[in-house]
């Protein structure tokens, strides 16, 4: 186990250089400056331009540049906002909380629902049944994120009148942040109604998040549970006169969760790219909209702290996972 | 007995404050975007300054409500010297600054207020100059003010003389711009003290007519009436941003009650939004102009009859109906209909492309091949340049001119547009900052600004006396003569041909009266209010 994790985690720093790498390259290769993009058509003189530039320390060879953002980010600084002047660190973590409770509604919704529709469609394998589940899910895989939120909207908030169009809870409520969560500190502010607001409003955004992750794992689940089903051992199970549910339940399921679980893992980066557009279009303060508002204004030390610290979140979350597998499945229980 | 007398107030106590809470006016307007900071001054972007210097702030002198005019702010009147150098300001007496949970003020408005907002921008070594590390001060470095203000003085505590190094009539509308808001020295003491000067742009102390609440980043920002504002207190009791950047949601949540007013919609859903019983849209003319800069200093559009010929080729109605979908006009001058000295006496070249066809080939000129440049991003003033290229592209093919479009990241391409050699004719516009012809007409067609802002690259001599002459006298009237002579003159050369000026919509709840629109761009909740 010891050298397993040794292993894992030294395999952790090469990908960390390689991300800092891309992030800090990205922004820089994209044409246009901040400088130029903040004058618009007013314009800057020359002068002014080089002036700026060297008050930001974009005048400096890249390579001084690089190291010095991996350095500073090494020891948790990732430099301050063009934008707003205030430290990049902050304004990640100001922000991260709203992304955060939205990913993990979206990710239980998607395996409440996606783990019993690939169940139910493996066992019923080929009838109408699991054709309509996959066909739909399928169409939930290939939706445009922003066409799918704004059809909800117009329905259920437009039409409807069941739920909020924005925001993460309705703006009569107003108490402190504690730990940023909208679920939490609703709660604990006490006031009556603010709960039950707050999750009116995650109920759109977390449909549309978690539309994609669902569809795979649906997929997922109902090809492992099939690939599972067709073992010995479940034969054998089934020989020795067990229950359906007892034979799907403990045998099956817990075997075809391996898969799953990876892909549960990989869904977390899928999560984050569909955070950006659901973020835009629910109006919700994360770290997607931020980061699309970054890169457009070119404010380099934003894009290459917030690319940076979002990559950190994923590796941290597979590792995680890798290290699951063990607990799931006694067979590939890391051995030094 | 004891009882009755402690439950009675206790009771009426509750009453009132039921009573109060009904009587709360709340306003939600939803903004679309997240304002950089507080402080207006460091910043250029309009959203910030609707969250910034329009609620907290005044200026020595306004914007009055719906023009473009100048009147009396926290200054009640000035003075200009007879050489134009000198400007003198009377202050208002009894102005209050906010008071708020980070910051009670002990004194009113004076001159050392005045002293503490200008000079921290153009001193370079005053305590708040650099308070927060790489702040630039660009709305005042992009107006020239570094060289046009020698210096600010203090008179007396009422009394502020502005001494500049050349006369310069748009001095006092350059003080209503946002950049020019009035903080208060004593809050800016009382955090270089506790050493948290970055707070200036985070908490917020003005004398504006709503105070600072609270900010949660990208989604709320909440002002609370100025219960002590010297123009009366407001109708609103609580004012509130709520961030919502897409347009369509922002439709939808208009629509659905969630806020009362809000701006930006898309062209395609006005229809929809006037049909609505709850909803009016309000329209005003944008105070910008879109065009397309000829280099005159290429041959063949050298040629002031060649210009003039392809201004004839252009179909601006077809442009209005392709590219602004209803929300545009035709511009016939550089300056808007809505900035005073708009000379409307000028007739635009009609639409003729067989006399244009004809007139190119009286100059020699055939088989001419162009570029024109379509900006890469959408503005008030051009909100398609790549379709609007194409319209002109089929507009030129008729009259045997052939047309490639190009374009660039924005950046670039309003870097690479400066060139004198550059080649090709540009799509660009420009928006109002002070409500001052010179804005227009000194910045995009001076001498001064050929390689730079004067994308057409001209520099005619009497065009230039005349701008010249007007920006040093101070007299309105004499002001407006030379600037409507100055269009007749742009009219006759043509190094443009003027395209637009869009048309802004506003859409809000019906309950909504006393809002104004502000032709410069602005969204301002000053005297409105909101029925129940």
């Amino acid at each position: 186990m010891f050298g397993f994790l040794l292993k894992r985690f030294g395999l952790l720093i090469p990908t960390f250089l390689g991300v800092t790498l891309a992030a800090f390259s990205f922004v820089r290769i994209l044409p246009g400056d901040p400088v130029l993009l903040m004058a618009g058509e007013r314009g800057v003189t020359p002068e002014r331009h080089a002036q700026l530039l060297e008050q930001f320390g974009f005048d400096r060879p890249l390579y001084v540049q690089y190291f010095d953002y991996l350095f500073s980010a090494l020891r948790g600084d990732l430099g301050q906002s063009l934008v707003t002047k205030r430290p990049v660190w902050d304004e990640f973590f100001t922000l991260f909380p709203a992304t955060f409770e939205l990913s993990i509604c979206a990710i239980i919704f998607a395996l409440v629902i996606g783990l019993p529709i690939g169940m139910l469609a493996a066992i019923k394998r080929g009838t109408w049944f699991d054709q309509s589940l996959m066909g739909a899910a399928l169409v939930g895989y290939s939706m445009p994120i922003f066409w799918w939120g704004l059809l909800l909207i117009i329905l259920f908030s437009g039409t409807l009148g069941w739920t909020p169009v924005s925001g993460r809870i309705s703006l009569l409520y107003y108490f402190p942040n504690v730990t940023g969560l909208m679920l939490v500190d609703s709660l604990l502010s006490g006031q009556k109604g603010a709960f039950a607001s707050a999750v009116s409003h995650l109920i759109l955004p977390t449909i549309v998040l978690g539309t994609i992750p669902l569809a795979v794992i649906a997929r997922q689940t109902r090809s492992a549970m099939l690939e599972v089903l067709n073992e010995d051992y479940v034969r054998t199970a089934r020989a020795k006169g067990l229950s359906a549910k007892r034979v799907i339940g403990v045998h099956a399921l817990r075997n075809a969760m391996i898969p799953v679980i990876t892909t549960i893992g990989l869904q977390v980066g899928v999560l984050m790219a569909g955070a950006i557009l659901t973020e835009t279009i629910f109006s919700w303060p994360g770290i997607g909209k931020w980061l699309i508002d970054s890169i457009s204004r070119r404010d380099y030390p934003s894009v290459q702290g917030g690319l940076l610290m979002i990559a950190v979140i994923i590796m941290f979350v597979n590792l995680v996972v890798d290290l699951l597998y063990g607990l799931i499945n006694p067979r590939i229980r890391h051995k030094g | 007995m004891k009882r009755s007398k402690l439950l009675l107030p206790a009771l009426l106590a509750t009453t009132m404050l039921v009573a109060g809470a009904a009587q709360a006016k709340t306003l939600v307007y939803c903004s679309e975007g997240s304002p950089e900071g507080f402080d207006p001054a460091p910043y250029t972007a309009g959203t910030t300054f609707d969250a910034s210097s329009k609620p907290l702030y005044n200026r020595l002198v306004e914007f009055k409500p719906g023009t473009s005019e100048v009147q009396p702010g926290l200054a009640e009147s000035w003075e200009v010297s007879e050489d134009g150098l000198t400007y003198t300001f009377k202050l208002r007496e009894g102005v209050k600054f906010h008071t708020t949970d980070y910051f009670t003020p002990t004194r009113d408005f004076n001159a050392d207020d005045v002293l503490f907002s200008f000079n921290r921008q153009l001193q370079e070594d005053h305590a708040f100059n650099q308070y927060t590390a790489g702040i630039a001060w660009e709305y005042f470095n992009g107006m020239s003010m570094p060289d046009l203000l020698k210096s600010v003085e203090k008179v007396d505590d009422y009394t502020v003389r502005f001494n500049l190094t050349r006369p310069e009539a748009p001095m006092v509308a350059n003080l209503a711009m946002d950049f020019a808001s009035i903080l208060s020295a004593e809050y800016g003491a009382q955090l270089e003290e506790s050493g948290s000067k970055e707070m200036l742009n985070q908490q917020p102390i003005g004398t504006g007519p709503y105070h600072f609440v609270a900010y949660q980043k990208d989604a709320v920002i909440r002002y609370g009436s100025h219960d002590e504002y010297w123009d009366g207190k407001q109708a609103i009791d609580d004012l509130v941003f709520a961030i919502t950047t897409d347009a369509s949601v922002r439709q939808q949540k208009l629509l659905a009650g969630e806020c009362h007013v809000a701006p930006y919609p898309n062209p395609a859903d006005l229809e929809s939004l006037q049909a609505a019983e709850n909803i009016k849209v309000e329209e005003q003319e944008g105070l910008n102009v879109g065009y397309l800069a000829y280099n005159t200093q290429v041959a063949p559009f050298d040629n002031t009859n060649v210009r003039k010929a392809l201004n004839m080729a252009i179909n601006k109605e077809a442009i209005l109906d392709a590219v602004f979908q209803g929300a545009g006009k035709a511009a016939k001058n550089p300056l808007p209909p809505t900035m005073w000295s708009y000379n409307d006496a000028i007739e635009d070249d009609a639409f003729d492309p067989e006399a244009a066809k004809k007139m190119l080939e009286e100059e020699g000129v055939t088989d001419l091949k162009m570029k024109i440049w379509a900006m890469p991003v959408q503005r008030p003033y051009n909100p398609n340049a790549r379709r609007m290229a194409e319209v002109i592209q089929e507009d030129f093919a008729n009259i045997g001119v052939e047309v490639e479009i190009v374009s660039y990241e924005w950046g670039e391409y309003l870097d690479l547009s400066k060139d004198k050699n550059r080649d090709g004719a540009v799509l660009l516009g420009w928006t109002g900052d002070n409500g001052d012809p010179d804005n227009f007409l000194a910045v995009l067609l001076g001498c001064d600004g050929v390689g730079g802002s004067n994308r057409a690259q001209w520099c005619n001599d009497e065009f230039e006396a005349l701008i010249q002459e007007a920006k040093t006298v101070s007299d309105k009237a004499e002001r407006t003569k030379l600037y409507e002579e100055a269009q007749v003159v742009f009219k006759r050369e043509a190094p443009w041909a003027t395209i637009a000026h869009s048309v802004v919509f506003m859409p809000m709840s019906t309950k909504v009266s006393g809002y104004v629109m502000d032709p410069l761009g602005g969204h301002s909740f000053t005297g409105v209010d909101i029925a129940e």
